[in-house]
Formats: C-alpha cells, structure tokens, sequence
C-alpha cells in the first residue's frame, strides 16, 4: 500500500491537538508554535498533493481506505480520495488553517483551549473535503459546529451583536440546515439500496444507484440537500446567520468560516446532489438561479449599507455565494468550473479581509468604518492587505477571483440570459462598497489617535504574505487553478449528463 | 422438553450476587462496608463475562414461557453493563447515605427482574420481572429517607407506578380473557385467527398505556421529572437507563412477537406518541434550571427516538432500539455520574452551580459535554449513527416523523449547548478544583471512550445487534 498521505493530511492537526493536551497551559508560545507545526505540515503534504496529482488520468487518487470496511450493513467504508474538485478545496483549507493559526497569535486567553479546537475545526473541515463515502462526509460536516460555538462564545467580540447570540444563531441555522441535509441523506440511502439490493455509500457507488432514482424523488430529494447545503453556502434566504455569525466570531473562526466552511455547502451541491440526483438538479437549475441572484443582490445592497468592516465583509461573501449558486445551476462544464473556481478565490480573499480586519479591531478595538480614518499612512502594510483583499473581491483582472466571476459571467449569460445580467450588475455595487470601505478606512483623513499604531510584523505578516501570494499568483496562473479544477468538473459532468439523458426517456 | 437449569445460570448467579452481598453487609462490621461497592461491581462485571460466553444460546424454556435467546442476552448485557458502571460511579454517594450492602444487592435485584424481562415469554414471567424491578426501584427511590424530597419522590413512585402496573396487568388479563393463554408465541397465533375486537382494542389501549408509563412516553411521563429529581442520582441514572431499557425490551416482545398482526394498525398511533414525546421532551427542557431535570426531560425525548424503532416492527427497527438503547447507557451514565459526583461535592444540582466547571474539573465538563452532544446526535458521537438507524427504517411512510426527530434533536442542541455554555465559558464562582476520585474517573472515561468509538466505528457492535435482533424472530 501506498503511504496514506491524505489520511497524514488529516491527522496532523489532530496529532498537533493531542500533544497541546499534555503540554501544561501557561506555555502559551508552545502553544501556538505545535499548532503552527500541525498545520504547517498539512499545508506542505497538500501542496505536494496538489501538484503531483495526475491531472491528465483524472478521476480518483491518492485514494485510502476504499476497502476497509467501516459500518457493514451501511456499505460504509472509511473511503479518502481526492480529485480535481477536492484538491483545491482541501489546499485552500489548508492555506487559510495555516494563516488562521497566525491570525490568532496574538491570543492570550486560554490559548491551550482556542489552538485545540482550531485544529478539530481544520480537520473537520479538510474531512469533508477528502472523504469519498457519504457517511464518512456527514461525519466530518457537523464535527466542525460545536468547535465554532465554544469559540465564538469564548473568543468572540460583542461589539453590535453579543458572541452569545452570534454563536447560538450560527449553530442553531447551520443544525437545522443539516437536519433537512439528514433527511434527505438517510432517505437517499434507503431508496438506493432498495434499489441496488446491496447497501454503497461510497460517492461514485450510490451516485450510480442514485442517478436512476424516479424523477419524483430526486426532486424532493434534492430540495431537501438543497436547503442543507444552501443554509451552509448561505443562499438566500437562508442567509442571515452569516453577517451577524462573522461579526461575534473570532478572527480565525471567521477566517475559516468565511473562507471554506462555507465552501462545503457549495462542494456538497457540485459533488453530492448534482453528482447524485442530476434530474433532480436540472429541475430545481431555475430556482437556484433566481435564489442565486436574488443573493447577489440583495446582499451586495446589505453590505453597501453597513459601517461596520466585518458586516461589509460578511454581505459581500453572501454575495460572492450567490455567484456560485448561479453557476452550479448552469449544471454546465463551463459554469461548475466557475463554481469551484470562485469558491477557492473568494475563500483566499475572504480570508484575507477577516485576517486584516481581525488585527484592526484589535490595534484600534474598532470595527465602525467612520472612526477609522486614514490608516493607510499609519499601518501600511495592513493597508496593502485590506486592500489585495477589497480589489479581489471586485474581480480585479490580475488577482485570483477575475477569470472564476468572468466564467460564472459566461455561463450564466448562456444558460440564463437576460436574468444573469443583473447578477452581472451586482458587480458593480460590490466595487461601489468594497471601494467606499477601502477609502473611508485606509485613505481618508488620518487620525491623531491612531499615529502611535504598530504596524503588522513578524508572525502577523504571515496571513498577508501566504494569502496575498495565492491571490496574486493565482491570477497571473489561471490555468494552475483551471486545469486542475477542470479535471476533476469534465467526468462529473459527463456522468451527469449521461444520466439526464437517461432520466429524459423514462 | 426437560427443564435445563442451565438456560437460567445469569439470573442465579445473578440472584446469588444479590443475596450474597446482602449477607456479607451482615457479616461484615459497619465501618468496613465500602468493600460491597467493589464486590458488586467484580460480580457483575463477571456476571457479563459469563453472558458473552453464553452467546448464541437460543432456545426456548418450558414452552415458550421463558425465551433465551441472543436478543435476551443482549439487552441482559445492557442492563449488567448499566447496573456497573452506576456502582462504579456511585460508591462514594452511597458511603455518604450509608446502607451499602441494602443498596447494592437491591440494585442488583433490580438488575435481575430486568433481566426476567428481557427473556419473558409469558405474561406471568413478564409481570414477575416487572414488578422484581419496580419494587426494588420504589425502595432505591426513597433510599435517601431523612430527606423531604428523595421520600415524596419515592410515594409518587409507588403510587404511578402501581397504577399502571394495574393498568398493565388489566391489560394483560384481557388478552388471557381472549385468547385462554399466557404465553406469548401462542396468544400470537390465536389472535391472529380471532376478528378484531372492542375487548382486543381495550387491551392494547391498556398495554400501551402501562408500558408507557415506564418508558415515560408523552402523555404518561408527568412521574418522571419529579421522581429523577428528587431519588439519589446514581439511582436516577439507572432508572433512566435500566428501567427504560427493560421497559423496551418487553414492549418489543410484547407487541411485535406477542401481537403481530394487530400491531400495523396501531403503528401509526405510535409513530404520534414518538413524535409527540420527542416534541415534548426537548421542548420544555429547554426553560430547566436544575441540570437533573434537564436531563430527565432530555431522557423523555430519547425515549420519544428509541420509539421511532417500533413504528416498522420491523427488525431493522428492533435493530435500531436495541442499538440505540445500548449507547444511550453511555451517555446517560455519564452524565448522571457528573451530576452525582458534583452534588456530592457542592451539595447542588442548579446548572448555575456548573459555572466553570471545566476549570475546576476537565474530565467531568468533558463528559458531560460528550454525553449531551451524543444524545443530541452530534457526529462522531455515537447518538448520531444509532439516530440514523432508527430512522432509516421509517423513511418509507413516516418521512414526516423523520423531519420531527431530526429537527428536534438539532433543536436539544439548543438546551445542551446552554449547560455547555455554562461549563466552558463562566468563571466559576467557588475555583477550588474538584478532584475526581478513581473509581468515578475510571467511569466517566469509560463512558466517553465508549460514546466516541461507538461513534466513530460502530461497525462491531452493529453486527452483534444485526444478530441480536435475528434471533428475535426465531421463536
């Protein structure tokens, strides 16, 4: 057997998590140097991960565990594969887990507690991303609530919704969420193995039986996935838990948040209800469309109307969500490909914004844009930061996020016309309050009270220079990001097509 | 058939360990009693072994008037495993009241008729077992008999509990009216051949009723906050275990084996009990302030789940009670044991007292923790795969009762996270730390450990009950 490098992947941050159980809680430096380690190490397996992946073969690899039986009756196995739609999900966790560790160095409440449930809530999140079997997915998806809640509760800031109720809405949201995703899960599992005969959770084998299913139910099956990964992607109007949810978190809990748990909800639709129940996808398209849109828009409005950073910045990932919705819902090659794409962009600049906001609040203990001034001149390399982030955010060609919303554009245009076109249009308020908050923060007057301000430094600068790296190098590379993305959207397309036709007969 | 004497050999040895104890409280002088806590908990744990080496042993006694079979074995194992791992937890406590050696053999008593039960194949049995177990909980109820509470939760005991003990037994003779038999197998095959009739109707009114007093299904569960509250803690924690579990048992039996065919008439009644007692149950846990009634209300709500197995009849469905029966007394235990250990140590059971508590003690804020997000169904507790095969045998007709179940679980969080809140973020008011003694440590992480690798692989134990619940209709 091949050395199991995506389960290593996995367990570094849980290795990392055990040893700070026996290290004595007052060694805060250690701390958060173990943690440092964990994710380091995990970032550097899934960057080699990602580049020694055969894209021209495509399809599964790395794969462990296919054949270690887990829950029998179930048809379960602990089943670990990535491909072209996992890979870059599971670097972007990493990127942003390894950011996030620098992003909280400055924690010196109980640190012991916060790195610990930061590692649970990496590996959770990097479970869901590399686990091939439905059962080993679901696992992985709730692990990760209840460490957000301790830490947004603990950790948070109360500034314009207390950390009690931004934690308790986040969680109570994203568990009823999954309890519709629940249902429609063990439903789904009940109605292929009544019609396979024998029990297959793994991806590829139910999404087999599955695709055959009666359009009946992968209708209802599908709206069922739908409202449990919509509430997690935040589509509207299962969206409100996401500004008031950002804004009481932490700065690493939102980072992550933001920046890929979100993204689960997006990689469950793409690999989960459009894979498996594809007639069920093309019904519901239009209506995910129009959620879509109705998304972007809205929450672009919701963000021009905000003062406060994390609010702004918690709209505008609505917004960018809407965008993916719209492209899963062009249930085309060119419109998944944006999908992911735009997944993995929006989650390094997201990321990003919240790492730089995260250390404004904590030099100037504000986040309301009219106090801020010009901190450009006093801190100029957070003001580089903010700023990669609010110009990737506007699809500025050059950074990572343009070709992703150029391709949702294209695609949207071809499948939805003229409905695409006001989601096109809601770009243009998203630079209308990405460029307000930029100016009114970084360019504005500057205020005495903030010339003694300490610049980012030393390990501070480490969320800037690994994020704002990928930002740029993924705009200048496009094809690093496509290619592999592509690889991975070509043969699941293909089988989904194959099945609608299918589907279209009966 | 001659009577084997070997079919019976866990309930005499069981029987012998509760009577030995008994005589060895006598024997021995009262300061050194604290050792009956440790030989109960030896005994039992090899009463255990005995039961795993005994299975695949199905056959039935006396025609069919006691049944031994791997689904018998399994939930004696249940109830052994449960009676345990209370002791383990709670000599302390009982060293505290005093009468050791009364209060383990009877919990051993108790033990037993549960144990009657699960191998019941006739009503006379049944109602022997039965009444073995609630007898020996009325006493346990009120062990603590200088205080107010523990006493008036013990007359409430009696006096619920005797009444549906005669509803139970109404019941039960209705069905002999009918059918001119008590054993099971044979009232099946009769009421099978007879008309549905107003007399049969009544019966199962009466059966249902009296059986859901035990298992605290909503309408009959009213008993229940007040009895856990007020008995001793580790008492309530078997009660909350045992009872319900044997309760289930025999409800399984009862219905499924004893009344086959009319039971798809009523599968729909209780699918409404379960979701009803599953709405009720989280429901108005959520206001509690005391954490024994928090969890007592939480545990009407598990029992609302574990009923979602009976709606198919099906042995999926046995299946899935057993299976989630089985984690429950984890969980539950677990919980209990930090409940019990913190009154001893603070004199409190206010959830305003845990302030802080996982600085005072990880372990127990841990456990607690691990056992409330179990019961709520948290991947990768164990709670979460035993809700997926409860409910996966209902997708097909009570999709609704799904829904029920899932949200409302996802709802308990709410409750459960409240004292998690109170645990982890408070500072404590009183910082001393509280130090766990050996024995319940060894308890709690026991609990734990089972919750999360049941959780994580429940491959093993699935196939043990996929056989356990075979058995059930070999008969």
């Amino acid at each position: 057997m091949d050395f199991p490098i995506l389960l290593t992947i996995l367990l570094a941050p849980v290795a990392a998590a055990l040893i700070m159980v026996f290290v004595p809680k007052e060694e805060h430096m250690l701390h958060k140097s173990i943690a440092a380690v964990g994710t380091f190490v995990s970032l550097a397996l899934s960057l080699f991960v990602y580049f020694t992946y055969n894209k021209e073969i495509g399809g599964l690899q790395f794969v462990f565990g296919h054949d270690l039986p887990w829950i029998k009756d179930l048809g379960v196995t602990f089943f670990l594969a990535a491909d072209g739609i996992s890979l870059p999900m599971l670097l972007l966790t990493n990127l942003i887990g390894f950011s996030a560790v620098f992003a909280s160095w400055n924690i010196n409440n109980r640190p012991r507690e916060f790195f610990i449930l930061l590692m649970l809530l990496i590996t959770g999140v990097m479970g869901t991303f590399i686990a091939h079997d439905l059962f080993i997915f679901l696992l992985f998806y709730e692990v990760v609530v209840i460490p957000i809640y301790i830490m947004v509760v603990i950790w948070g800031s109360s500034k314009r919704v207390t950390k009690e109720y931004a934690g308790m809405k986040l969680t109570i949201y994203l568990l009823i969420g999954s309890a519709f995703l629940l249902a429609g899960v063990i439903a789904l599992f009940v109605k292929t193995t009544a019609l396979a005969g024998v029990p297959d959770m793994s991806f590829t084998g139910m999404a087999q039986v599955a695709q055959q299913l009666s359009r009946f139910d992968q209708i209802w099956l599908f709206a069922l996935m739908l409202i449990g990964f919509g509430s997690l992607i935040s589509m509207w109007p299962f969206h409100s838990w996401s500004p008031d949810g950002y804004a009481g978190a932490p700065t690493a809990v939102s980072m992550i948040h933001a920046g890929v748990l979100k993204k689960i909800g997006g990689y469950g639709l793409v690999k989960i209800a459009v894979y498996m129940l594809p007639v069920g996808a093309s019904f519901w398209a239009p209506y995910m469309a129009v959620l879509g849109i109705i998304g972007v828009a809205y929450a672009a409005m919701g963000a021009l109307a905000q003062k406060d950073l994390k609010y702004v910045v918690g709209y505008s990932s609505v917004s960018h969500m809407g965008y993916v919705i719209l492209a899963v819902a062009c249930l085309d090659v060119i419109g998944l490909n944006g999908a992911v794409a735009n997944m993995f962009a929006h989650g390094v600049m997201a990321a990003l914004f919240f790492s730089m906001i995260g250390f404004i609040y904590e030099k100037t203990h504000t986040r309301w844009i009219p106090d801020m001034g010009g901190l450009a001149r006093q801190t100029p390399r957070l003001a580089v930061g903010f700023m990669m982030a609010a110009m990737a955010s506007l699809g500025l060609p050059g950074l990572v996020s343009f070709i992703p919303e150029f391709t949702i554009f294209i695609s949207g245009f071809n499948n939805f016309g003229g409905l695409a076109v006001i989601g096109i249009a809601g770009i243009i308020i998203t630079a209308l309050y990405v460029l307000r908050a930029g100016a009114n923060t970084l360019f504005g007057p500057p205020r005495p009270e903030y010339n003694h301000l300490e610049d980012i430094r030393g390990p501070e600068l480490v969320p800037l220079v690994v994020l704002g790296t990928v930002l740029v190098v993924g705009g200048f590379l496009p094809s690093l990001l496509f290619d592999m993305i592509n690889s991975g959207v070509v043969p699941l397309h293909a089988a989904i097509s194959d099945a609608l036709q299918i589907g279209g007969k009966l | 058939m001659p009577f084997d004497p070997s079919a019976l050999t866990l309930e005499m040895l069981t029987a012998v360990l509760g009577l030995g104890v008994l005589i060895l409280g006598l024997i021995v002088p009262k300061g050194s009693r604290h050792g009956l806590g440790w030989v109960s908990f030896l005994g039992l744990l090899g009463i255990i072994g005995v039961a795993v080496a005994l299975w695949g042993d199905n056959r039935e006694l006396l025609d069919g008037m006691y049944l031994v079979d791997n689904y018998a074995l399994f939930w004696k194992i249940t109830f052994l495993l449960s009676a345990a791992l209370v002791i383990l937890g709670c000599m302390r406590y009982v060293d505290s009241i005093g009468d050791q050696a009364e209060y383990y053999s009877i919990t051993i008593f108790a033990t037993l008729g549960m144990m009657v039960m699960a191998s019941a194949g006739d009503f006379i049995t049944l109602y022997l077992g039965l009444e073995l177990m609630t007898i020996s909980f009325i006493i346990l109820v009120c062990f603590r008999k200088l205080e107010a509470k523990s006493v008036e939760s013990g007359i409430k005991y009696i006096l619920l509990a005797g009444m549906s003990s005669a509803v139970l037994l109404y019941g039960l003779s209705l069905l002999y009216g009918l059918t001119g038999s008590v054993i099971m197998l044979d009232v099946s095959r009769i009421v099978a051949m007879q008309p549905v009739s107003p007399a049969l109707v009544l019966a199962v009114v009466m059966l249902v009723a009296g059986l859901g007093f035990k298992i605290s299904a909503v309408p009959f569960h009213m008993w229940s906050p007040d009895v856990y509250e007020g008995a001793p803690t580790p008492v309530t924690a078997f009660l909350a275990v045992g009872s319900k579990a044997a309760s289930f048992a025999i409800l399984l039996r009862l219905f499924i084996a004893g009344l086959p065919g009319i039971w798809e008439n009523w599968a729909m009644v209780i699918a409404i009990l379960a979701a009803v007692t599953i709405i009720v149950g989280n429901l108005v846990a959520i206001p509690q302030t005391n954490i024994k009634r928090l969890l007592a209300y939480s545990s009407i709500a598990q029992a609302g789940y574990i009923m979602v197995g009976l709606v198919t009849a099906t042995e999926a469905g046995i299946k899935g009670v057993m299976f989630y029966a089985f984690l429950y007394v984890f969980a539950t235990v677990g919980a209990f044991t930090v409940a019990a250990y913190f009154y001893n140590i603070t004199g409190s059971d206010e959830l305003k007292d845990y302030a802080g508590l996982s600085q005072r003690s990880p372990l127990m804020a841990a456990v607690m923790l691990v056992a409330m997000l179990s019961m709520a169904g948290i991947p990768p507790l164990a709670g979460f795969v035993g809700k997926f095969y409860l409910f996966k045998t209902i997708v097909d007709g009570y999709l609704w009762l799904v829904f029920i179940g899932l949200i409302m679980s996802m709802v308990s969080v709410y409750y459960y996270l409240r004292v998690a809140l109170v645990m982890y973020r408070d500072e404590p008011i009183d910082a001393t730390p509280i130090s766990v003694s050996s024995p319940v440590a060894v308890t709690l992480i026991v609990t734990m450990i089972a919750t999360l690798i049941i959780g994580v692989y429940p491959g093993p134990l699935s196939e043990v009950v996929n056989n356990a619940a075979h058995t059930f209709f070999l008969h």
